[in-house]
């Protein structure tokens, strides 16, 4: 029993092919259909997700399998598919890597993990995938789940928006109820409470020098806007204050700072600068109970996450071979019902 | 047998610990269920000793500084084993293990030392002293959070997290459990001097003192917690330094009663 694997994916093909050959949920069924009807595959599970287009088959002959898959994309779409792939064992590695986050655009993200197992449930209960792919993808989740467990390749937080959440939670947990006030409406801001508000955060207050741009903002997000005047006030019954203002000088300074945290009853106040030049001076990170991150410091900690990520590929090569072995071990000795060895 | 009792304990806090810090070095910071089960077992040995030493005493075994230190690392590992699971604290284990583990040594190596006659089979006394401890077990895991909170947030305010920081748990829910633990300890303590009452047991005014003195400070604490004066870090670095001056004073003050009472 071989396992072929074909397809493209973010390395080999630009966005605009790639969404030439995405195959959509409600067509995946006719699509293992159609694929199954290929001579000599036994079984397929395929996976269509925005960075790949993979087929996964099973049978004793991998060359008939994949030239059938070229046929079938180039009939759908009229366009040659620029395919890469892997036979037995390089596509079963390329199947762990996959799962565990490896072959992804941001090393070590989670989600494809979730997409692999629709992709395997669809073909389940469409009666596409064999005892062989059952028993591949099965094994998949498990490395993927120890790869997660036993090393650092899920670690830390990779974008502004994501790093921004991350603090947020090692300052105060859950998110639930917290509050948000934007100071200075520009586009980064508006992402990062977006980010904020997709972890809970309720109540968002918009304060802008203009108080329409403010208001609009603030009607966009589900805010509340304020008068660029008032802000002060409000420090004293916010969680988080993204700042991005155009202001030539910083805005919040130790000595305006201060005063306002002492009204705060030891609540920690988590302060965003985004804007440059800055509108926070970096003395007031010494003040007790305020926690300061400038753009540099945000790009910083992506940076050391994505680079702990990367240090923590060869631990997951290692672990993904010694998997690889064991489901080698295993289809030696299988055997699919109807199919000769 | 209950020397037996005590160094299985201290291996197995041992373990723990040394498990504990070659996970971490390695970059992995899931400790997991090796760590738990070891100090599960090193509780269960210190259980054991305890228990050996209650029935050749017929009292409390608290007779002596090695006894009380190693009821006192028991009630923190306690302690740990009930709210860490529920809590679900992560890496609180394993900076629990080396205070356990300081504890229980100091134990080991102390000779066993005059008796003090204050154990007199007396339920009242005993209840006192055992509710003692394990209020400052309730103090002692207060202080392991402290600590924590410090190290996290420290880690914010440097703005170029370890990984280490990733794995910390939320300064706010390291806050909530001190202030929880706090409040715990606290009513012990406060139990366990109704029952001192109750016993009309006599002590050494030194005793006397240091004892209103860390009731005072804890009430102190959780006062000005409740009125918002103290930030978060000052809150962490009052309930370490508390726990550490009682624990320092606590063999003084148990040595220099012994005999007065």
């Amino acid at each position: 029993m071989n396992i072929l694997c074909a397809g493209i994916n973010h390395r080999t093909a630009h966005l605009e092919v790639r969404e030439r050959f995405a195959v959509r949920e409600d067509e995946m069924a006719g699509m293992l259909a159609r694929l199954r009807q290929i001579e000599g595959v036994s079984g397929v599970v395929m996976l269509s997700t925005c960075n790949r287009v993979e087929l996964y088959a099973s049978g004793l002959c991998t060359l008939r399998a994949l030239d059938g898959f070229r046929s079938i994309l180039a009939e759908r779409t009229g366009l040659e598919a620029p395919l890469y792939h892997h036979d037995t064992p390089q596509a079963v590695r390329h199947l762990f890597r996959v799962a565990s986050g490896l072959d992804s655009m941001v090393i070590g993200e989670t989600e494809i993990l979730g997409q692999v197992k629709k992709a395997y449930s669809i073909a389940n209960e469409a009666g596409a995938a064999t005892r062989s792919l059952h028993k591949l993808f099965q094994h998949a989740f498990r490395v993927a789940k120890t790869v997660r467990t036993e090393t650092q390749i899920t670690s830390g937080p990779t974008s502004i928006g994501s790093v921004a959440v991350e603090l947020a939670g090692k300052i105060f947990g859950s998110l639930e109820g917290r509050r948000v006030m934007i100071l200075g409406a520009g586009e980064i801001s508006e992402r990062t409470a977006r980010s904020l508000q997709s972890r809970g955060v309720r109540s968002v207050i918009v304060s802008n020098r203009t108080y329409e741009r403010a208001a609009s903002l603030a009607a966009e997000i589900g805010g509340m806007a304020l008068h660029f005047d008032h802000w002060e006030n409000a420090i004293v019954d916010v969680d988080i204050l993204i700042s991005s203002t155009n202001a030539p000088f910083a805005l919040l300074t130790p000595e305006r700072i201060a005063p306002l945290l002492k009204l705060r009853r030891g609540d920690p106040l988590f302060v965003i600068d985004l804007a440059v030049p800055r509108d926070a001076d970096p003395a007031i990170n010494e003040l007790d109970g305020l926690f300061l991150y400038d753009i540099d410091s945000l790009e910083q900690i992506a940076a050391q996450s994505l680079d702990i990520r990367r240090q923590e590929v060869v631990r997951c090569e290692s672990l993904i071979d010694h998997h690889v072995g064991g489901f080698l071990s295993w289809l030696k000795t299988a055997r699919e019902p109807g199919i000769p060895k | 047998m209950e020397r037996i009792a005590l160094l299985a304990s201290t291996l197995c806090y041992l373990f723990s610990f040394g498990h504990t810090l070659f996970v971490l070095g390695a970059g992995r910071f899931h400790p997991g269920r090796f760590n738990f089960i070891a100090m599960a077992l090193g509780a269960a040995a210190q259980g054991w000793y305890l228990s050996l030493r209650g029935a050749a005493e017929h009292a409390c075994p608290l007779g002596t500084v090695p006894e009380t230190l190693v009821f006192l690392s028991w009630s923190i590992a306690l302690i740990y084993l009930v709210i860490g699971p529920s809590y679900r604290i992560s890496l609180m284990g394993a900076f629990t293990a080396p205070l356990v583990l300081l504890l229980q040594i100091v134990a080991v190596l102390l000779p066993e030392g005059a008796r003090s006659g204050f154990f007199r089979p007396n339920p009242w006394v005993e209840t006192h002293a055992a509710l003692s401890l394990v209020a400052y077990g309730a103090f002692g895991l207060a202080c392991v959070a402290g600590f924590m909170f410090l190290l996290q947030e420290g880690q914010l305010k440097s703005r170029r997290p370890a990984p280490i920081f990733h794995h910390l748990p939320p300064i706010t829910v390291l806050a909530k459990a001190i202030l929880r633990l706090l409040w715990v300890g606290f009513f012990l303590l406060s139990l366990s001097f109704a029952a001192g009452m109750h016993a009309h047991i006599t002590i050494s005014k030194a005793k006397f003192f240091f004892s209103i003195l860390i009731w005072v400070l804890y009430a102190a604490l959780l006062t000005g917690a409740k009125t918002g004066l103290f930030t978060g870090r000052r809150f962490a670095i009052l309930a370490s330094t508390t726990f550490l001056l009682a624990l320092v004073l606590l063999p003084v003050i148990q040595h220099l009663s012994t005999g007065t009472e």
